[in-house]
């Protein structure tokens, strides 16, 4: 049996930054990643990034991965880092968590303290055919496109405009691939404007209002049959055919909790976070005392929120371990939640906001 | 509601708070360009205001606020051009070449790279081409792949033209 003080599960831009923290106040700490590179979403986007100077905005994502690298590597006394390392099991009776590198070698570990970010999955929405070989999610695509540099086909439909739908888009532009269109059901795009605007301008059609009803194909996609939605969300008008080889779906993404459950964590279903999520304090504990959770994790939103409440977990499991004083403490922690406050203050912050007043119970102890 | 489809699918259709055209006069005589943004949603996002070396770009009170400018400070430098994630700002100098010419500074991250004196194509923010243009200077301003890139264009055009495409 392995120990740690502090063990950290997912190694994306919450994992990394609460590791990173805990570290630097002086904790032992393990990250494990089921990835060969660490990074989590990170690593695939090309793109620069939103947010405020704090979170390395306007700097591509794979960049920022490395830059948290660095970080990790001036702890790296202090830090183990698992690759390849699957938690696959949290045992509620003795907390030990059981894991499996590559297939087959697997060991236990007793950490003092967890850290759970383990980030997001994504969704899927039910049409004919979805089974076909084409139809590709989102973070598919992009893994297959800037991790493996393999183009993902040649003329791509693309389901939901959300940021992710709109920003893969473009990076299949870059990469040389045709867009036959975005679909989405909204009159309005999801993701930002500047992002639709990008899209735009390179000869992207964004078809609003718009369903996939069915892919085309026998043995793979050869199209997709597309159909406008009315006011009342019936179908209206003539379906579209689409000549595309695949359909690459951007609908959303839900928060991996697979491991929150096991713990016996207490959860509760919140839309606005995307799914179920863990119960937290204000310091983003469950209810489990030695359990913190951080980044899409505790519900989908950005990796600038994510460093910063990976920040927020790594401080408090280095003060519930004794390596810091309350006042050095309040000081981090005050810093910590003015910037997400900052992040989360504008109008597309609000669904956020409203996520976490039903998801935060204030104070475990009262 | 025609027009609202569009603006809301990406497409500007008219002066907003965070999209507002430079001062004509001043614009007309400021050698070097002034900066236009179009980024009408407030988002949680500042890099236009933190990259500008002059202050054009006003200190945000709210990270989420739109942008606003102080063109007496800009100088046309196109930093922000190129470090706007959004791809939003670009810089248009009405002074240069001759009379119905206007040289547009725009940033540019596809392949391939376009070469100095060649024709490129310009296309407007649904991705129609509207006329030809000339590549002037290709720059890295941040040295980390976005371009910007100088075009000589159709003095007429722009407030249509937002992007090129290079002709094979
Ligand atoms: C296309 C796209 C564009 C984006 N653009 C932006 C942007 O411009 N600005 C912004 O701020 N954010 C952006 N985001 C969002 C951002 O990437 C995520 O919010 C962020 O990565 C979440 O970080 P995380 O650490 O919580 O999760 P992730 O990055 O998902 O990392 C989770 C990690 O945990 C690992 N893991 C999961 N389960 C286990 C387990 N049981 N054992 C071991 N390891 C496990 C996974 O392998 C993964 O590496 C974008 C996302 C996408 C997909
Ligand atoms: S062009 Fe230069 S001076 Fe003008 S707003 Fe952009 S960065 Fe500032
Ligand atoms: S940097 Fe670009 S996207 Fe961000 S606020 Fe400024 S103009 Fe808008």
């Amino acid at each position: 049996m392995r120990s740690t003080e502090v063990m950290v599960i997912g190694g994306g831009p919450a994992g990394l930054s609460a590791a990173v923290e805990a570290a630097s106040l002086g904790c032992q700490v393990m990250v494990v990643d089921s990835d060969l590179k660490l990074g989590g979403q990170l690593i695939k986007q090309t793109h620069k990034f939103f947010g405020s100077k704090e979170e390395h905005a306007g700097t591509r994502g794979f960049e920022i991965a490395d830059i948290l690298f660095r970080e990790l590597d001036e702890n790296k006394e202090r830090i183990q880092v698992l690759s390849n390392t699957t938690a696959v099991g949290y045992y509620k009776e003795d907390g030990v968590v059981s894991c499996v590198t590559g297939e087959d070698e697997y060991f236990r570990v007793k950490p003092q303290r967890v850290i759970m970010a383990t980030g997001a999955q994504e969704k899927m929405i039910p049409f004919p055919n979805n089974d076909l070989p084409g139809v590709y999610g989102a973070g598919a695509v992009q893994t297959l496109m800037n991790v493996y540099g393999v183009m993902p086909g040649k003329r791509v439909l693309m389901v939901g405009a959300g940021n992710i739908g709109l920003i893969v888009s473009y990076q299949m532009k870059q990469a040389g691939v045709d867009i036959a269109g975005i679909v989405e059901f909204m009159p309005h795009v999801g993701g930002y404007w500047v992002h639709a605007a990008k899209d735009r301008r390179l000869g992207i059609p964004i078809y609003l209002r718009h369903t996939i009803l069915e892919a085309l194909g026998d043995r793979f996609v050869t199209g997709a049959v597309i159909q406008e939605v009315g006011a009342k969300g019936g179908l209206v008008g003539e379906p579209k055919k689409i000549d595309c080889d695949v359909i690459c779906m951007a609908v959303g993404l839900t928060p991996t909790c697979e491991l929150l459950w096991q713990a016996g964590c207490e959860m509760t279903f919140v839309p606005e976070l995307c799914g179920y999520v863990a119960k937290r304090d204000n310091q983003m504990r469950t209810s489990i005392p030695t359990i913190w959770v951080a980044g899409d994790a505790a519900g989908i939103e950005e990796a600038s929120s994510a460093m910063v409440e990976g920040r927020v977990a790594g401080l408090n499991a280095a003060r519930s371990t004794g390596h810091l004083t309350d006042t050095e403490f309040d000081a981090r922690s005050s810093l910590y939640w003015k910037r997400l406050s900052d992040l989360r203050a504008g109008p597309v912050g609000e669904k956020i906001r409203y996520g976490i007043s039903q998801a935060c119970c204030g104070s475990w102890e009262v | 509601m025609e027009m609202d489809m569009l603006f809301n699918s990406g497409i500007l259709t008219e002066e907003r708070p965070g999209a507002i055209k430079p001062p004509q006069e001043l614009w007309e005589k400021k050698q070097n360009g002034l900066v236009i943004i179009e980024c009408p949603q407030r988002i949680p996002c500042n890099p236009c205001h933190t990259s500008c070396p002059t202050g054009a770009v006003m200190p945000f009170e709210d990270i989420n606020d739109t942008p606003r400018i102080d063109y007496a400070k800009c100088t046309g430098c196109a930093m922000c051009v190129a470090k706007c994630p959004g791809l939003a700002c670009f810089v248009v100098d009405l002074t240069y070449g001759g009379a119905d010419e206007a040289l547009m500074k725009l940033p540019y991250e596809m392949l391939p790279v376009p070469e100095v004196g060649a024709v490129v194509d310009c296309l407007d923010r649904t991705g129609e081409v509207v006329s030809q243009g000339k590549v002037v200077r290709v720059m890295e301003p941040w040295k980390d792949k976005t371009l910007v890139v100088h075009v000589s264009v159709p003095k007429a055009l722009v407030m249509d033209i937002r992007a090129i495409r290079v002709v094979k």
